[in-house]
């Protein structure tokens, strides 16, 4: 199986998923070996992954958690 | 964060079985134990209705009510789904009726599904790709632009970028909260993360170089993500 670039994008988020064939992961990975473009466009949309998915990104509003539990007591302790 | 042994990771085993456990002993009457029973998922509740909501206050305010209806329809969920998911898709339909209140019809077509255009999304092309190490993070300009590409993504690829690469969820239980098929979800994520790098990939590269903003870059060079 041979890919070109734009079979790679398609590919590349199942890809990162781990949800390719392994004949397709190795036709995509023979494909990376010699494209530095789609190795870049992997390494940097796992690397922009890596950064959404930190705790620091998004961080809850401060209080969140307290004014949830209060709410669901004035529930609970309503009934 | 609870203090519970198995309460740090809500999507291995042990949870499903606490989650069972609180359960039944709130129905048979043991109500204060509900705080217990969503403590792990706060989160995820805010997070998915903030995904849609897009704002601070009418996602707590969504998250909250949420809550409050789980408590009240706890009798009706069925354990053949998780109940994280369950919540979850609670607090999707509860900002997703807000949203229907606040916006006008010509947005909603913002929301329709458009996973018929099957065409090749062109990403960003660049080379040597120098990794943003996590430690810039601690930069408030980096948070910001994260922030900002995925305020900008259409409402249906940011709910599944924000549940299944911010919270974690897996394909089929965040095919499940979304109301749609794995098949949807996949195509959604394809789009949603080349959509990201397509935003983020330039602007990254471009700051990469200075000082000020990210110096960290040179620090870490090399290094698999993942």
């Amino acid at each position: 199986m041979v890919l070109n670039c734009k079979h790679v994008w398609d590919q590349i988020s199942n890809y990162i998923d781990g949800e390719v064939s392994p004949e397709m992961r190795q036709a995509i990975e023979e494909h990376l070996a010699h494209c530095r473009h789609c190795a870049a466009v992997l390494d940097s949309t796992r690397n922009i992954l890596y950064l959404i998915a930190d705790d620091r990104t998004f961080e809850l509003p401060v209080g969140y958690s307290e004014r949830l539990h209060a709410k669901l007591q004035e529930e609970i302790g309503g009934e | 964060m609870t203090t519970e042994a198995h309460s740090s990771d809500p999507t291995a085993a042990a949870p499903a079985n606490r989650d069972a456990e609180l359960i039944s002993r709130i129905l048979a009457g043991e109500r204060e134990l509900f705080h217990e029973l969503i403590r792990p998922y706060e989160k995820s509740i805010y997070f998915a209705a903030y995904s849609i909501l897009q704002n601070e206050q009418d996602a707590e305010d969504a998250a909250q009510e949420a809550v409050l209806k789980a408590l009240k329809n706890l009798a009706n969920f069925r354990a053949e789904s998780k109940f994280s998911t369950w919540l979850i898709t609670i607090a999707i339909n509860e900002a997703r009726g807000r949203l229907r209140h606040d916006r006008v019809l010509k947005f909603e077509s913002v929301d329709q599904p458009t996973e018929n255009e099957e065409g090749s999304f062109t990403p960003a092309l660049i080379t040597d790709w120098r990794e943003v190490p996590l430690q810039a993070l601690e930069r408030k300009e980096l948070r910001e632009m994260l922030q900002s590409a995925i305020a900008g993504l259409p409402e249906i690829y940011r709910g599944v970028l924000i549940l299944r690469d911010v919270e974690d969820m897996n394909i089929a239980d965040t095919a499940r909260a979304l109301g749609v098929s794995e098949g949807v979800v996949k195509t959604r994520l394809l789009r949603a993360r080349l959509m990201m790098q397509k935003i983020l990939a330039p602007q990254l590269k471009s700051k990469g170089g200075s000082k000020g903003l990210f110096g960290l870059f040179r620090d870490k060079a090399g290094g698999a993500w993942f």
